[in-house]
């Protein structure tokens, strides 16, 4: 009896014997009620204060949602320069989209006899339900422009290059699902707008049958028309379609995207974090380092890291140039988190998404554009159809998928344009493709194109279909970057210099179709010099 | 003595676990198992191939929510030579000529849009401007193809019907 009392120890408060009178086994039942909430927080967050190194390590690793980071993290990957933010401001604006998505399903309606009437309850009536709107118009505006800016910044600073040339084709494949997302959502609020510009949409899918036509196969083998009855599930706009957006747009494309987001960001560990100069760690302590009041880092060896192969993170000598990632990153990702939700909480507050009248099928929209993003297509597209709205961004979207491939070499990882040289060669790209599209845009709204000419109104179709002022720009563009290869020796400078001219050519075309393009598609100097119906 | 492993089908009773690293002990029987693990391994991606055809047939529509696509545009006599007809609700035109009845879809070849039909008979499209002849021939534009001159019938009722979802050759017209 008495080893057995010896043995099970109580805790602190516990008394051993009890006797009549005592509060017992009651006022444990006090004591614990009262200290419930420490011992809550203790249960949840195993480590305590993060203040020693160890405990800091155990912050990060010890939680589900931040175990992705390191435990260390090189002080170049927190520098402002390197990323600009746009990663995670493109992460935290595709939260945000889930969670106003989430509160305007509670009230939208996809059916083409309530979805506009419950635009307008949720504009008029819901409360709060206007701001959620607007926040989240702005938000999938803004996360198209954060993810091709984010791309812009991975291709300057060389991160595509091995052993990241993998998440470069995710990272593609995120930049596909996300102009799918707001493709897919432009339709949802079934005005005007949406209908025809999905309408339009919907026929580019089906515009191969102008190849198909042309080599007369469509009989049998009808891919475009195929593209456009699955994407409608009719041969028009209708209720069948607006229930295959909302579904993609609710249900699948979040879902996919999610997945490709986070095996975005385990590959960034995988790679050994974001892409570094060389030149980053030949500094010994940098004054991150020190100023951030860690204490000198132990070298020492990971034994999983031997499994990988490669450079791995904080191997050997790196490590001096880390610091904790708790609190040093989260205070990274916090700024980025609050100027982003802030900038979007302001506009949704300060500017009101649009909505057109209910969707007409009888009257289009006249001009119908469709959203900014997708504005210089639909100038390509008013050449012709299949080129302009299939042939070249495929060609575009494979081209960039191939950049890591055909440009291998290693240096200069981590530097902004790879250095002076490429600064320059970024520039002269910059002025070259402008001055061809802007030249090639004034040819055209000047003198026409080819169906405009006695000459050559009369030429076969297929001459039309494939010759597209688009297709000469990527020609041209094409030709540009096979010349600095060779001038530069260089495949790294080829790849700036094609980038360069496809990401200004999508500027000045973006900017034209938005500012330029009136009713009829016709050229007009300014909004207000459109003719007044 | 090492210790002893019972692995499966292929090696059978002791093995010690150090001839497991001396792979000729193993090859006669190799060749067996790469094709019987080959021929699994593509019976199920055989299956899995299958089993995603079938998922994605389903998107597929086999009837088509407009699957009445004959419109009728009302009694023959009720048009006089030398009239044209619009029926928004099908954005087709119907005309009547000495040659007899025709009808043109005005949906524009490009994109989609609706092709307004001017007071000269000829066709604009308001969304690249593509334009259309007083017949639907492409006169400029991106658009591929003329406008479609849809099959006219007379139902039996004695109705003419406009079929939205079949075109015929230019210049076909209905006799009346
Ligand atoms: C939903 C879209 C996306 C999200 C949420 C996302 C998020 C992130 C984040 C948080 C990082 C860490 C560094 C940083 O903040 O910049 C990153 C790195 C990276 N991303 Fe993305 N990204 C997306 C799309 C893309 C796209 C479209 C590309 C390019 C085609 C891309 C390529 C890369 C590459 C190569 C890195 C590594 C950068 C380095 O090592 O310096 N990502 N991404
Ligand atoms: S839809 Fe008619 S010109 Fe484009």
């Amino acid at each position: 009896m008495a080893g057995m009392e010896t043995k099970s120890t109580p805790d602190k408060g516990a008394k051993p014997v009890r006797q009549v009178g005592d509060p017992g086994a009651l006022g444990d039942f006090g004591a614990n009620l009262l200290s419930t909430p420490r011992s809550f927080m203790r249960s949840m967050v195993r480590h305590g204060k993060p203040t020693s190194d160890r405990a800091k390590s155990q912050a990060v690793f010890g939680n589900f949602f931040l175990h992705i980071l390191p435990v260390r993290t090189h002080v170049h990957s927190i520098k402002a320069a390197t990323t600009l933010g746009l990663g995670v401001a493109t992460l935290v604006l595709f939260i945000l989209l889930c969670v106003t998505g989430i509160l305007l399903m509670v009230y939208y309606k996809p059916s083409v006899d309530q979805a506009y009437a419950s635009m307008l309850d949720i504009a008029h009536v819901v409360p709060s339900g206007r701001l959620m709107r607007n926040i989240h118009r702005w938000s999938a505006h803004a996360m198209v422009a954060c993810v091709m800016l984010h791309m812009a910044r991975a291709f300057y600073t060389s991160a595509y290059k091995g052993p990241r040339q993998f998440n470069w084709v995710i990272g593609m494949s995120l930049f596909v699902l996300t102009l799918a997302l707001s493709f897919t959502g432009y339709l949802l609020p079934w005005d005007q707008l949406a209908y025809w510009a999905v309408t339009i949409g919907a026929n580019i899918a089906q515009s191969p049958r102008e190849l198909t036509d042309t080599l007369g196969i469509t009989a049998v083998f009808d891919v475009g028309g195929m593209q456009k009855e699955l994407l409608l599930g009719a041969h028009y706009v209708g209720q069948e379609a607006l229930i295959r957006f909302y579904v993609l747009h609710v249900m699948v494309l979040p879902l996919v995207t999610s997945i490709m987001i986070a095996v975005h960001f385990w590959r960034i560990r995988k790679d050994g974090g974001l892409a570094r100069p060389i030149s980053a760690d030949a500094v010994a302590a940098s004054p991150i380092a020190s100023s951030s009041g860690d204490s000198s880092p132990q070298l020492k060896t990971y034994g999983l890291m031997s499994l990988m192969k490669g450079r791995t993170p904080a191997v050997n000598l790196e490590i001096r140039n880390t610091v904790t990632t708790w609190p040093n990153v989260m205070y990274v990702i916090g700024a980025a988190t609050m100027v982003t939700i802030l900038a979007m909480v302001l506009l949704g507050v300060l500017f009101d998404a649009p909505l057109s009248e209910m969707a007409n099928p009888a009257v289009p929209e006249n001009p119908a554009k469709a959203p900014w993003y997708f504005l210089g297509l639909q100038e390509l597209v008013s050449y012709s159809a299949f080129m302009g709205g299939v042939g070249i961004p495929a060609i575009v979207v494979l081209g960039l998928a191939l950049v890591p491939y055909l440009d291998r070499e290693k240096e200069d990882l981590g530097i902004w344009f790879s250095g002076r040289k490429g600064r320059r060669v970024a520039l002269t790209s910059a002025i070259f493709s402008t001055v061809v599209v802007i030249g090639m845009l004034w040819f055209t709204v000047s003198y026409g194109w080819l169906r405009n000419w006695e000459s050559t109104a009369h030429v076969p179709q297929i001459v039309i279909t494939l010759l597209n002022p688009g297709t000469v720009f990527v020609v041209l563009f094409a030709v540009w970057s096979v010349i600095t290869v060779k001038a530069t020796s260089s495949t790294r400078m080829g790849a700036i210099a094609l980038f360069t001219c496809f990401l200004v050519g999508f500027v000045i075309l973006t900017y034209f179709a938005t500012v330029h393009r009136g009713p009829n598609w016709d050229f007009y100097w300014s909004k207000a010099a459109w003719p007044v119906h | 003595m090492g210790r002893s492993y019972q692995l499966g089908l292929f090696i059978r009773g002791d093995v010690d676990v150090k001839d497991l690293h001396q792979a000729e002990r193993f090859k006669p029987s190799a060749t067996r198992r790469d094709f019987l693990g080959l021929a699994a391994a593509w019976s199920a991606v055989l299956a899995f191939m299958m089993a995603m055809l079938g998922a994605f047939r389903l998107p597929m529509p086999s009837v088509f929510p407009e699957s009445d696509s004959k419109v009728k545009l009302g009694h023959p006599n009720r048009f006089e030579i030398g009239t044209s007809t619009y029926y928004p609700k099908h954005q087709l035109w119907l005309f009547r000529d000495e040659q007899g009845f025709y009808a043109i879809s005005s949906i524009c070849t490009h994109l989609g849009c609706v092709a307004e039909r001017k007071e000269n008979g000829k066709f604009d499209c308001p969304c690249h401007g593509s334009k259309f002849s007083v017949e639907g021939e492409i006169e400029g534009g991106p658009a591929p193809k003329g406008l479609l001159w849809l099959d006219l019938s007379v139902s039996p009722e004695g109705v003419l019907v406009a079929d939205t979802l079949s075109d015929v050759n230019v210049g076909t017209r209905l006799t009346a």
